[in-house]
């Protein structure tokens, strides 16, 4: 492992987009923050723009109404970017498979890396998603 | 010229104080983290940060104009380290600066915040210009006390504008801070910095809430790592000029090295307890906190300070 990917490792910055998702796991990865998990001991921080972000969170179904908003958030991040899908509804689509907005999971849109299910997934499950994502 | 170069690549200059103030940053992060009950990041967190950002990629708007956009940041960080050896030169005893140095330091701290400025503009996002437009009423708000205190300042030390020999002057005759004017100074100078820095009660220029990091929304990669990379740098210099024209400066010699470490780290401490247990104002309640409330108290410091108290 070189030091550059050392580097990169160590200090995630997240950006969080909500796809159309009912808030819970927005409010579970703010739990992230709390003292009781505090993910800025990995280095991590939540940023507000784009621009700055390494780790592009993306929770809730994808509708049609964000779809084009998706792709261009992720066109607009600056690579190399890690995505991963938070919660069932991003990961498969769950109970609004058949939703007549639902436009496909969301690795028919942009490439995931790593796949968080649950509604909503815990902090723990977070973390050991982005962790084992960290150590393959 | 060596000299220089040397004094302004490595020792007070660019390497020197961006190490420590990257220290500093994760000095100030880990108090944020211990007030807050968290464990916070580990020490070589800022260095992670940086070589992160600039081994990324670097994207510059299409709309806009893309040169100066690129250029602003590094005219950040030379403001800068130019600012940075001017004030460290003089507090370290090195060379004594010349007349009226002090008054280039005052233009020469302003040159990051419109360095920001000019490339939040020139990067043609409206959220950016919103945070322009507040950075630059911040600093019409900052900067009257913040001239009015090193009035005082030169009043104090009998009309003098070197910062060594306002730190010789202190050196003979007790700190500043010991007087009444002093202690009023230190306080108006104290939240001068904070809003120079762009710590919480005056972060409005990036509110990351409202308008998502503001006038650095767009910078990313190695613009935004120069740009971290000044904040740095600021955050060490500028505590630096308050222990050079408050505490009397920096003494090395055996056991003072250990005390004049302490005062710059004390400075940097309240600018962190005041960042934590505050809230965000608005940019009308900051302008009114600035022109009314710290005007008066500086003025009442410049007063104190022509009677001699």
């Amino acid at each position: 492992m070189g030091f550059k990917e050392k580097c990169f490792k160590k200090s995630l910055w997240v950006f969080h987009l909500s796809a159309g998702s009912c808030n819970n796991c927005d409010i579970e990865i703010l739990d992230c923050l709390t003292p009781r998990y505090d993910i800025e001991r990995f280095g991590m921080k939540l940023v507000g723009s784009i621009r700055h972000a390494d780790v592009l969170l993306v929770t809730g179904v994808v509708t049609k109404k964000l779809l084009p908003r998706i792709k261009e958030v992720y066109d607009q991040a600056p690579k190399p970017i890690v995505v991963v899908a938070i919660g069932v509804c991003s990961c498969t689509g769950g109970m609004f498979k058949d939703c007549y907005t639902f436009k496909g999971p969301l690795d028919k849109v942009i490439p995931v890396d790593a796949y968080v299910p649950g509604c909503p997934p815990k902090p723990e499950a977070m973390l050991a998603g982005i962790m084992k994502l960290l150590n393959k | 010229m060596g000299k220089e170069i040397f004094y302004f690549l490595i020792f007070p200059g660019l390497l020197f104080s961006g190490i420590v103030g990257g220290f500093l940053s994760w000095f100030d992060r880990k108090i944020t983290a211990r007030v807050q009950f968290r464990q916070g990041p580990p020490l070589l967190q800022p260095l992670y940060d940086f070589i992160k950002l600039l081994t990324k990629e670097t994207l510059i708007p299409k709309k806009g104009s893309q040169f100066t956009f690129f250029v602003a940041p590094i005219l950040a960080l030379f403001g800068a380290v130019i600012s940075a050896v001017f004030i460290l030169l003089p507090l370290f005893g090195i060379k004594t600066g010349f007349v009226g140095d002090l008054i280039v330091i005052i233009y020469l701290l302003n040159i990051p915040s419109l360095s920001y400025m000019i490339g939040a503009l020139a990067s043609g996002n409206p959220l950016a210009a919103v945070g322009a437009s507040r950075e630059m009423k911040l600093i019409l708000s900052y900067e009257v006390p913040f001239l009015l205190v090193l009035i005082s300042i030169i009043l104090k030390s009998g009309m003098s504008i070197k910062l060594s020999e306002i730190i010789a002057f202190q050196a003979a005759n007790g700190a500043f801070i010991g007087s009444v004017s002093g202690v009023i100074g230190f306080i108006v100078i104290l939240m001068c910095i904070q809003a120079k820095l762009g710590l919480v009660p005056f972060d409005m220029a990036e509110g990351e809430g409202e308008i998502c990091d503001g006038i650095t929304i767009e910078f990313s990669g190695t613009t935004y790592a120069l740009v971290n990379l000044a904040k740095y740098i600021m955050l060490f210099v500028l505590p630096a000029l308050v222990v050079g024209l408050f505490f009397a400066g920096m003494n090395f010699e055996g056991i003072n090295i250990l005390w004049s470490v302490l005062k710059v780290v004390l400075v940097v401490l309240l600018v962190t307890l005041i960042r934590n247990t505050s809230p965000r104002v608005r940019i009308d309640q900051a302008m009114r906190f600035f022109w009314i409330w710290m005007n008066l108290l500086a003025i009442v410091s410049i007063i104190l300070a022509i009677f001699g108290l």
